[in-house]
């Protein structure tokens, strides 16, 4: 093991995170402000995938697939909230989850009717291919590189967002008190709407990045969400800052305990069976530091409480 | 419109004739099929002593309902390659008797249980659906990854495990076990819901700080509750196990726990038969849908998307026009 295999993880394990950001901060802020848990969030993520799947493969053009990802999430949030989730701000978690249950068997075999059940994939854009040279020696895919950046790029964005204009204002207004924001005359109908875009918005985002590292395929948004929802029980919900630090906590654990665990026990066990017990302790290994975060602090890292 | 007493029978004296009339014209599938809704109905049963008298939207449920799936699957493949399950510090060989594979079956999902609930019950509301749902997400992981029994691609139990006296292999008989075990859990869940602990259990669901007030624990009340519907799912996965003669990570799936949710929804939340006409429902409509379109599950969600905006209180709730439970 060299140190720029471990700086190329590390740097894998950062990438996964930023990822996971996008995914978990349309979660924490869908929940934050309307208080809905949205199971069908993986379904947005994957029809950003596919938007931008088909989109490069007609046009030729990757950046052109990467707008549609963002567009057709953004679109496909906006009638999801309209038709369906409006109606179950008022009901209680169980009725949410049930019914976004529900979406994402729609969306997943509404999919698979459209593009079929083979995999689609995308080539990453001319510019963007080949590697870089890092001090230390490493060379590093220049495309998960421009993922890094980009996803840190959208994180300053949300965070000014939030923080500075007048949409953030009432976005944290509507956390705290939504009635009130009402009677001071914002259209709170409107508001959602526009919050749920947003956060579909960033899960499409999120799949367009990825459709040229992995294949993109039905049912490849559930995986994602089950992750983000670790993000957020570790980040605490609700808190945009908790889903940042929860995101790439969860992604370098990940991606660094698949390199690191089996190598550890290779040191005193034999080959093939340091590669089992590694592994499949690996594969365990966020859900225990979710479990150590829980005995710590039940309302996660940044949460309020329970 | 009709009693619910009248809709549990009905729906019980289906369950047992379907399998009779299939034995008559010959059609042993339909029989197979009858099985899986008492297994589901049982899986869910489970389930509804959480979700529907504690009030515990439990996500993660197909842990335990794999769990005792792969009880049942590991033991009988010991007993089927003649090798010990351990040697140290005392041997333990595999075996194929369902009386000796249940208690193991009951004691493997039960300690999942307690320790998933015990970490999951300190928090409430959205965060324990979540945790509950990652929990059994860490269990599918472990599984798919760990080589030793199948992997990814699962384990074959190649003989139906045996019980006492019957021949399970004859797809009536088997039904007669998984509808015994069904009615059992049923049983387990009335006198649960009628005893003291029940009517606790209950109160925290509806007021936490009362029942504290009267100085009980709802913490511990949860645990117990969550640790005997996890131990029932679970028996129901080792009956599953054995019906398909196939266990695989696919038991412990999100959707799996999903679809187990379902079942109970489907039926109605809190009603001791709600589960078995949520399944009963389900496994109709797989049928019924499949036929009709390739992609019926997009039929089945719009289905269920309707029924949860519009339809209180499950198909029982529909039958007997009372959205509410008493």
């Amino acid at each position: 093991m060299s140190a720029a295999l471990l700086i190329e993880q590390a740097l894998n394990g950062l990438q996964f995170g930023v990822m996971l950001f996008l995914m978990a901060a349309g979660l924490t802020l869908i929940f934050g402000v309307m208080g809905l848990i949205n199971l069908a969030h993986g379904s947005l993520y994957m029809v950003g995938a596919f938007a931008c799947a088909a989109v490069a493969t007609a046009t030729g053009s990757f950046w052109l697939g990467l707008v549609a990802s963002l567009v057709a999430a953004a679109l496909a949030g906006a009638i999801m909230e309209i038709v369906v989730i409006r109606r179950l701000y008022r009901r209680d978690h169980l009725d949410q989850v049930l019914a976004t249950f529900a979406l994402i068997l729609m969306f997943s075999e509404g999919t698979r009717w459209l593009f079929g059940s083979f995999p689609l994939y995308l080539d990453v854009p001319e510019i963007l291919s080949g590697a870089v040279a890092l001090p230390g020696g490493v060379q590093y895919p220049l495309y998960r590189l421009a993922i890094i950046v980009a996803g840190i790029g959208v994180a300053i964005l949300l965070f000014l967002l939030i923080g500075r204009t007048r949409l953030g204002i009432q976005i944290r207004a509507g956390e705290a008190d939504r009635e009130m924001i009402a009677a001071l005359g914002v259209d709170i109908k409107l508001l959602y709407t526009a919050v749920f875009a947003l956060g579909a918005a960033l899960a499409g985002f999120a799949g367009g990045l990825v459709g040229t590292i992995q294949s993109v395929q039905v049912g490849m948004g559930e995986p994602v969400l089950i992750l983000a929802f670790v993000v957020i029980v570790i980040g605490g919900i609700g808190s945009i800052k908790g889903a940042f630090i929860g995101a790439l906590l969860v992604g370098i654990t990940d991606t660094l305990g698949r390199f690191l665990l089996p190598v550890f026990f290779g040191a005193f066990m034999n080959a093939s069976d340091a590669t089992a017990v590694g592994s499949a302790l690996a594969s365990m290994l966020i859900y225990i530091l979710m479990a150590l975060v829980l005995v710590v602090r039940p309302g996660g890292l940044y949460g309020a409480g329970t | 419109m009709f009693r619910e007493t009248t809709v549990n029978t009905a729906l019980v004296a289906i369950l047992v004739a379907v399998p009779l009339v299939a034995q008559a014209a010959g059609e042993p599938f339909i029989i197979t099929l009858a099985t899986k809704v008492a297994i589901f109905a049982m899986a869910g049963v489970g389930l509804n002593i959480a979700l529907g008298y504690g009030g515990l939207v439990s996500f993660g449920h197909a842990a335990f309902f794999g769990i005792g799936g792969y009880a049942a699957g590991i033991l009988a493949s010991h007993a089927q390659s003649y090798t010990p399950l351990m040697t140290w510090p005392f041997a333990i060989g595999g075996t194929q008797q369902m009386l000796i594979i249940w208690p193991v079956a009951l004691a493997a999902s039960g300690i999942a249980a307690l320790v998933i609930g015990a970490l999951s019950l300190r928090t409430s509301g959205v965060y324990f659906i979540m945790i509950t749902l990652a929990f059994a997400q860490m269990v599918f992981y472990f599984a798919v990854s760990w080589p030793a029994y199948g992997g990814e691609d699962g384990l074959p139990i190649y003989v139906r495990d045996k019980f006492p006296g019957l021949n399970t292999l004859d797809p009536l008989q088997f039904f007669a076990v998984a509808f015994a075990c069904f009615l059992l859990a049923v049983l387990v869940s009335v006198v649960l819901s009628r005893s003291r602990f029940g009517l606790a259990l209950q109160g925290a669901r509806q007021n936490v700080e009362r029942v504290r007030a009267v100085g009980i624990d709802p913490y511990r009340l949860r645990l117990v509750a969550f640790v005997i519907s996890g131990m029932i799912t679970g028996l129901a996965g080792a009956l599953y196990a054995d019906l398909n003669r196939f266990v695989s990570p696919s038991m412990l799936s999100w959707q799996t726990s999903g679809e187990i949710m379902v079942f109970v929804i489907l039926g109605g939340v809190g009603r001791h038969f709600g589960p078995l006409a949520g399944a009963a429902l389900f496994i109709l409509l797989e049928h019924e849908l499949g036929s009709v379109s390739e992609y019926w599950q997009f039929l089945l969600g719009l289905l269920l998307l309707l029924v949860v905006l519009f339809a209180h209180g499950g198909l029982i709730g529909v039958l007997t026009r009372r959205p509410h439970r008493d």
